[in-house]
């Protein structure tokens, strides 16, 4: 029998329904995330089913919902924080670095600060500069945060409910593009280990590495490429924090050549940190340069034309592979 | 005052004088080069943190500040503890690794001092959430300044506690200057950080009720405490107290102090809460002078002991500085 599919969106408020049946401490809080059922749905029906006390839709007020839910998951609850997009990290920014990442340790370990705060990333809706931006780099630059970037409908669950039940506080990156986009997912809960890299497609010839939309950009990529002879390794770590090194070294020292897409800012971002590590750890196995395809350092443009020509893409991945092997 | 026994009365005497020692021994130790860091010291404030914690059960919650040792020292931390962990050693109260601004005690609710101004405020409105949902009948305490009341998260914690009617209490305690800057300069009478000094009022704008307390007398704010604390505990809501007080002191150990006069130093030092109090006690009988020396010869005692016990508590070991980031051992 065939497992059902769902989509991206669906699998993840199934993961926040059976969470908050499962366990009466999670709460879920943001703005519009009751009545509304979140601006694209994700927490839709859970305020029928779990009531006002459990589903808490807040004043536009983020420094001070962050901080509640902060204060609650430090005295036994588990909240589920929706920041509608990660653009808006700003105004909150920090209750999320200063306190939820550092109680724990400033405290001597006495603590545990079980919250999750779910957040929208990504171009490609013309949603411009203040409502586009990527910035997971921003979080897992900062001790103390886990950073989930899920790519399937099969990982979203998995990774929400790992999140959701983890002792640590969570950031967790939902691409609005893949809100849409179906996949096989099991009805009955399941997780899957923060920390752990998920290669999607085996390869002999390159590695790609992506992250939530990029990963599908690099399995695009890496069909067309087939076509060309060129044998593709999709590698998606999944989590940024904790990161799965070896699973990455190991691929890279299977195929000799490595591009990162990274639809983050390029200046300091994740594609560096993983190139660094590459280089440092297997500059030895590599045949080629590590490559590096990222957004450049320039806000998200509003019109359609100039924000497709920063954002990573399918073309771009084939491009750069093809003159990584020296072909055109 | 019918609720003020003569037992509530005396420990909250110890109290006021445990932090009053401790900072003091605090201040020396800091000059000896003893102490590392930034130190900023409650001197002078001690009726505010003791007036409101006398009315706190042991599992109910407090925020504080970066001017956070009062304020545990109030809620029943363990003065050993917290020494050994402001000079940075093993068995400190959060192994060391917090220190002054960031020390903490979970067990008596103390949710830890903070570095960023206002920042704890909205942790308690957070653990007055929490307990309102588990239903344990705890309320939460936010501390913070004159300067923390013009931070936004602390005007969105009021209005957030407003709204879902949460168990807080918001103490302002106005030591009239944030750093350097005075609410109103004494010669112009403008407003320099706040428009206006009416805290009271402009709770009343969230819908607050509020008072305003002279915070040089314990039992006053005590008082206005056990009303607040009560209205929480019953489920009506937040309520802010306005405590008017002053740090005898710099704002840090070091702070030259040049925005303020000496002349006006020693007008409040006038106002000791701890000379104001004693006098109290001995007027309203609740204790002979014997028996406050015997106090005061105790909490000194046991401020020495926790000075020798911090001095002799080794440092951590230097591995522990990759420990406790997350639960797991991963950083």
């Amino acid at each position: 029998m065939s497992v059902r599919e769902i989509s991206f969106l669906e699998a993840l408020n199934e993961a926040l329904r059976q969470e908050m049946e499962r366990d009466p401490t999670v709460i879920v809080m943001g703005e519009d995330v009751g009545v509304y059922g979140g601006v694209f749905g994700v927490t839709k029906g859970l305020l029928e089913k779990f009531g006002f006390e459990r589903v808490i839709d807040t004043p536009i007020s983020e420094a001070g919902f962050i901080g509640a839910a902060v204060g609650a998951a430090a005295t036994g609850l588990r909240p589920v924080v929706e920041l509608m997009f990660v653009d808006f990290f700003g105004v909150s920014m920090d209750q999320i670095y200063n306190q939820a990442a550092k109680m724990r340790y400033m405290f001597g370990g006495k603590i545990k600060v079980p919250i999750t705060i779910r957040t929208t990333i990504g171009g490609g809706l013309s949603a411009a500069a203040q409502h586009s931006q990527v910035l997971y780099s921003i979080f897992a630059h900062v001790p103390g945060l886990k950073v989930v970037v899920p790519s399937t409908p099969y990982d979203a669950k998995g990774l929400l409910i790992s999140s959701i039940r983890d002792d640590n506080p969570v950031m967790f990156f939902e691409h609005k593009l893949l809100y849409p986009i179906k996949g096989p997912v099991p009805e009955e809960p399941y997780t899957i280990p923060l920390g752990k890299a998920d290669v999607k497609r085996e390869g002999s010839d390159v590695t790609v590495i992506g992250l939530a939309l990029t990963v599908h950009q690099a399995l695009e990529a890496a069909n067309i490429l087939a076509k060309e002879g060129i044998s593709v390794e999709v590698v998606d770590p999944r989590t940024i924090v904790p990161f799965d090194k070896e699973a990455i070294l190991k691929s890279v020292r299977k195929t000799g050549r490595v591009v990162i897409v990274d639809e983050d800012y390029d200046r300091c971002g994740f594609a560096s940190w993983v190139a660094a590590i590459i280089a440092d750890e297997a500059l030895e196995y590599l045949n080629a340069p590590i490559k590096r395809i990222t957004t450049p350092n320039v806000p998200i443009p509003f019109s359609p034309p100039l924000e497709k020509y920063i954002l990573p893409s399918t073309e771009k991945i084939v491009r750069v592979v093809k003159a990584l092997l020296g072909k055109r | 005052m019918s609720s003020l026994t003569r037992d509530l009365a005396l420990w909250m005497y110890e109290r006021m004088l445990l932090i009053r020692f401790y900072e003091k021994k605090v201040k020396e130790l800091f000059a000896q080069g003893k102490i590392p860091g930034f130190v900023h010291l409650y001197v002078g404030e001690e009726a505010v943190a003791v007036g409101v914690a006398a009315n706190l059960r042991k599992d109910d919650y407090i925020t504080s500040t970066h001017r956070g040792h009062g304020h545990c020292i109030a809620k029943g931390c363990d003065v050993k503890l917290m020494m050994a962990e402001i000079m940075g050693k093993r068995s400190g109260l959060c192994k060391g690794k917090g220190g002054s601004m960031h020390i903490a005690d979970f067990d008596v609710g103390m949710m830890g001092a903070n570095g960023i101004v206002g920042g704890g405020a909205p942790h308690a409105v957070g653990a007055a959430l929490s307990a309102k949902l588990r239903r344990t009948g705890q309320i939460a305490v936010a501390f913070f300044g004159d300067g923390g009341i013009n931070q936004g998260v602390v005007l969105e914690s009021l209005n957030l506690a407003t709204i879902w009617k949460l168990p807080v209490v918001f103490v302002v305690e106005d030591n009239q200057y944030a750093i350097s800057m005075r609410s109103l300069t004494p010669t112009e009478l403008q407003p320099r950080v706040a428009a206006s000094r009416g805290y009271a009022e402009r709770a009343s704008g969230f819908g607050i009720p509020a008072v305003t307390v002279d915070g040089q007398d314990v039992i006053a704010v005590y008082e206005v405490a056990r009303e607040a604390v009560e209205r929480a505990r019953r489920g009506e809501g937040p309520t802010l107290i306005h405590a008017i007080t002053y740090r005898f002191y710099g704002h840090f150990e070091g702070d030259p102090l040049v925005y303020r006069s000496r002349r006006e130093e020693e007008e409040w030092r006038k106002r000791d809460p701890i000379v104001i109090y004693r006098n109290k006690l001995l007027e309203m009988r609740l204790a002979s002078d014997d028996e406050l020396k015997n106090i005061e010869d105790k909490a000194k005692k046991e401020i020495e002991d926790a000075v020798k016990f911090a001095e002799e508590s080794p440092y951590p070991d230097p591995e522990e500085a990759f420990k406790d980031v997350f639960v797991e051992d991963y950083y």
